[in-house]
């Protein structure tokens, strides 16, 4: 499933890379230790997490993700934005908690281990 | 003189083929300049001047009646009739070329015929067009070139690692970078660097996944447990080798330092995400070959090896 239609069906708004909106969504990571997201997410899933400082930035593009979900709503650091901007990583946020976003991810059938 | 023959010979035939797969309106120019048969052929010498072309079609309409061209001009100039429309002057019998056509066709037709340009149509009847005899063979040339470039871009991606061709065996790469310690607003800022740079030679992206995931780790390690450092990252066309290296505190006791969730990161660097206690475990599941060295004082130096693939083994987490 593209990101666009993730971001449309979860009310999700876009605050980074809205030129990547049609990067495929192949499954689904949640966590906030970075290096557990380093060892355990794929290539092309997307990231649901409350972290939201530049470093996140370098996770996704390391790990080849699709985008990063960014939870329970507030400002996102102005730095971290102009990061996503710049290396193309889409930065989507709700202001729901993470259990809330991966439930309603699991919904549209994107799945993890 | 005998392969420099040959040589002409395939490039001949391939221009052939060319010209034979190519679309007229692959080679037309489709910007096109046309008159009305109420120009007087004054205007027509304006117009040819300012495009500085040789020749334009004549449309009624959207039809074309007629082509007129430079030597009509400088025939009207002679004779002092350069206030005459051009619908008397311009002659009629126009030859054309349809747009869905061979763009063989069209230079056959230049060479039977002499026109110094062809009007091309599509099969409605309209002027979609204009061709010059240099048109078809110079971009059927540009064509190959491009192709050519095309293949051996592919042959060098095929190839894996082209360093070996761009340097010559034995040589390598080296990617330096100074990393601060608690320089948390450039973190990471090296690793994704390394990637873009390593990908772009063309490696095989698990390898360069593999590598940047533990340059990453070890960039991390020296910004958040020591005053900073250095990361090289060096490619060579068999391998990729990490190394970080520091000038303290050094570790006190390797063996529980690589430990999955031993971590001696401060609270508000863990409050980040940091300090799972994951970073060196990463590296070394990343990593083909693993060395960690370290002396409290002296500093700490971590080398990790990712083998590039050369037979297409299945990259461990090329996930
Ligand atoms: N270059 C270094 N200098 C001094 N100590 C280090 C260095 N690298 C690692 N360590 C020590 O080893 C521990 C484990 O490192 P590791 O990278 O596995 O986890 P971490 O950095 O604590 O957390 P994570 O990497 O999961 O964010 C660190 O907490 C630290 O005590
Ligand atoms: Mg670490």
């Amino acid at each position: 499933m593209k990101l666009i239609e993730i971001a449309q069906r979860l009310g999700l708004k876009v605050e980074a890379g809205v030129d990547h909106l049609e990067n495929e969504v192949r499954g689904g990571y949640a966590g906030d230790l970075l290096s557990c997201v380093m060892a355990r997410a794929k290539t092309g899933d997307l990231w649901v997490t409350v972290q939201r400082h530049p470093n996140i930035v370098a996770v996704a593009v390391l790990v080849g993700l699709a985008g990063i979900v960014v939870t329970e709503g507030g400002n996102i650091e102005p730095a971290t934005l102009e990061r996503a901007e710049q290396e193309g990583i889409p930065i989507l946020v709700s202001s729901a908690s993470a259990f809330r976003v991966v439930g309603e991810l699991w919904d549209l059938g994107i799945r993890g281990e | 003189m005998r392969s420099r023959g040959a040589g002409t010979r395939t490039q001949l035939t391939k221009l052939e083929e060319l010209l034979r797969e190519l679309r007229v309106e692959e080679v037309m120019t489709r910007r096109l300049v046309s008159v009305s048969g109420d120009f007087t052929m004054a205007q027509v010498k304006e117009l040819l001047r300012k495009h500085r072309i040789s020749g334009v079609p004549v449309l009624e309409g959207e039809a074309l009646v007629g082509v007129v061209s430079i030597e009509d001009v400088t025939r009207a100039l002679e004779q002092g009739e350069m206030g005459a429309k051009v619908r008397d002057r311009m002659s009629r019998e126009v030859i054309t070329v349809f747009a869905d056509e061979p763009a063989v066709e069209a230079v056959k037709r230049f060479a039977h015929t002499k026109v110094g340009r062809l009007p091309v149509l599509d099969r409605g009847g309209k002027v979609v067009g204009i061709l010059t005899p240099g048109d078809p063979v110079g971009r059927a040339f540009r064509v190959m070139d491009l192709r050519y470039r095309e293949q051996e871009q592919q042959r060098w991606q095929q190839k894996g690692l082209g360093l070996e061709d761009l340097l010559g065996e034995g040589a390598s790469l080296v990617l330096r970078f100074r990393v601060q310690g608690e320089d948390f607003a450039g973190a990471g800022k090296a690793s994704v660097q390394a990637k873009r740079v390593l990908g772009r030679l063309g490696l095989d992206p698990g390898a360069v996944r593999r590598a940047t995931i533990a340059a990453y780790e070890a960039e991390m390690n020296l910004i958040i447990h020591t005053r900073g450092g250095e990361l090289t990252l060096e490619a060579t066309p068999h391998s990729v080798v990490v190394e970080a290296v520091d000038k303290g505190p050094g570790i006190v006791d390797v063996e529980q330092a690589l430990q999955p969730g031993f971590s001696t990161a401060p609270e508000w660097v863990c409050e980040m995400g940091f300090g799972a206690g994951m970073g060196l475990n990463n590296i070394q599941s990343c990593a083909d070959e693993f060395e960690i060295e370290s002396e409290v004082g002296r500093g700490t130096r971590v080398r990790a090896v990712v083998h590039l693939s050369q037979s297409g083994r299945k990259d461990r987490l090329n996930r």
